[in-house]
């Protein structure tokens, strides 16, 4: 007997996530899914980005890791409610994880969560978490050539960083190269220029992302 | 790792649809994969078989339908098939287009067995 199913294969992380994302709207909570390659600077570009809006905001981050809580104990060392989530090995957080993780924090007083996803510039492209941004960081020393190599990542992405730019004149990056191809992929997503670690760009990044949270 | 997931919830639905129907076995799966989402056609097949082993699905046929990707100009309205790179408009030239296809992950049907 033949059944018809016509059904989405991640119909469950969907339900899920749209779930989360009602959870988030009538808190009134803007959550943002930060994709990149691990060694990109994610961690140093929320530290950034924290510093930069914690005035304004009430900030948590979810850290979704293989294994370790290094980034979220880096995080609660800024002052800033961190979780951790370890995925044991799977390469990418599902909207169950941040189920869990959401469990745990007092969403009425917070007015953004950072999703930092696990390092991986492929599988967490196909995954909503219910949240309201994708962003993604490509750093500089992994070269210009990663929006041909990896295009699914830099499409779904409603902003692109460019981190890491302070190295630019020791690595052989073509900007213009780079500035073409993510425009070919993503015309209308916005691209940030940063140095996380010396603040270069940060405050474009913060200020785009703060008009964000108070359309809201 | 990425077609894993995807195969746990092809196994998911599919165990459920196939339950919900009284089968005892599940012959045919077919799905939907767009090439955007940048499966790999070997993967999925191989996450299947390691998932498959000992339930219903075991032995089931795997068809997957890969799916070419395809915009709509939002400029000119043209529609037009194009590679996972390059999605300017073949007409004017444009950059600012939609993806109207490629990005699907869809279980189409399953064929089962009902014992008598």
């Amino acid at each position: 007997m033949q059944i018809d199913m016509k059904q989405p294969i991640l119909q469950k992380n969907d339900a899920i996530a749209a779930e989360l994302r009602q959870r988030f709207a009538e808190n009134r909570v803007f959550v943002v899914d930060l994709l990149a390659s691990p060694g990109s600077g994610k961690t140093s570009t929320i530290l950034a980005t924290i510093d930069a809006l914690r005035d304004e905001f009430n900030i948590a981050v979810i850290e979704g890791d293989i294994a370790s809580s290094v980034d979220a104990e880096k995080i609660k060392a800024q002052g800033t409610a961190a979780v951790q989530i370890n995925t044991g090995g799977a390469c990418h957080l599902e909207s169950a994880m941040i189920k869990r993780a959401v469990d745990v924090l007092d969403l009425e007083r917070l007015d953004l969560i950072i999703i930092e996803n696990v390092g991986n510039l492929v599988c967490p492209t196909d995954f909503d978490l219910g949240e309201n941004l994708k962003v993604m960081i490509l750093s500089v020393p992994e070269g210009d050539d990663k929006p041909l190599k990896y295009p699914g990542v830099f499409q779904v992405a409603q902003a692109i960083i460019l981190n890491k730019v302070d190295t630019l004149p020791v690595f052989n990056f073509d900007r213009a190269k780079f500035e073409e191809s993510v425009h070919q992929l993503n015309p209308q997503a916005p691209l940030f220029p940063i140095a996380a670690t010396n603040g270069e760009g940060v405050q474009e990044w913060a200020g785009w992302l703060a008009d964000k949270i108070r359309a809201l | 790792m990425h077609e894993l997931g995807i195969m746990t919830g092809v196994m998911d639905a599919v165990t459920k649809s196939a339950e919900e129907a009284g089968a005892d076995k599940v012959l045919k799966i077919t799905l939907s994969v767009g090439e955007m989402t940048e499966c790999i056609q070997d993967a999925l097949v191989f996450a299947f078989e390691a998932l498959s082993e000992g339930t219903l699905c075991e032995g089931a046929e795997l068809v997957i339908n890969m799916i070419t990707p395809k915009s709509r100009c939002l400029e000119c309205g043209a529609e037009f098939e194009h590679d996972r790179f390059h999605m300017f408009c073949p007409e004017c030239d444009s950059f600012a287009t939609q993806l109207i296809a490629g990005r699907e992950l869809q279980i189409d049907s399953i064929e089962v067995d009902i014992p008598d």
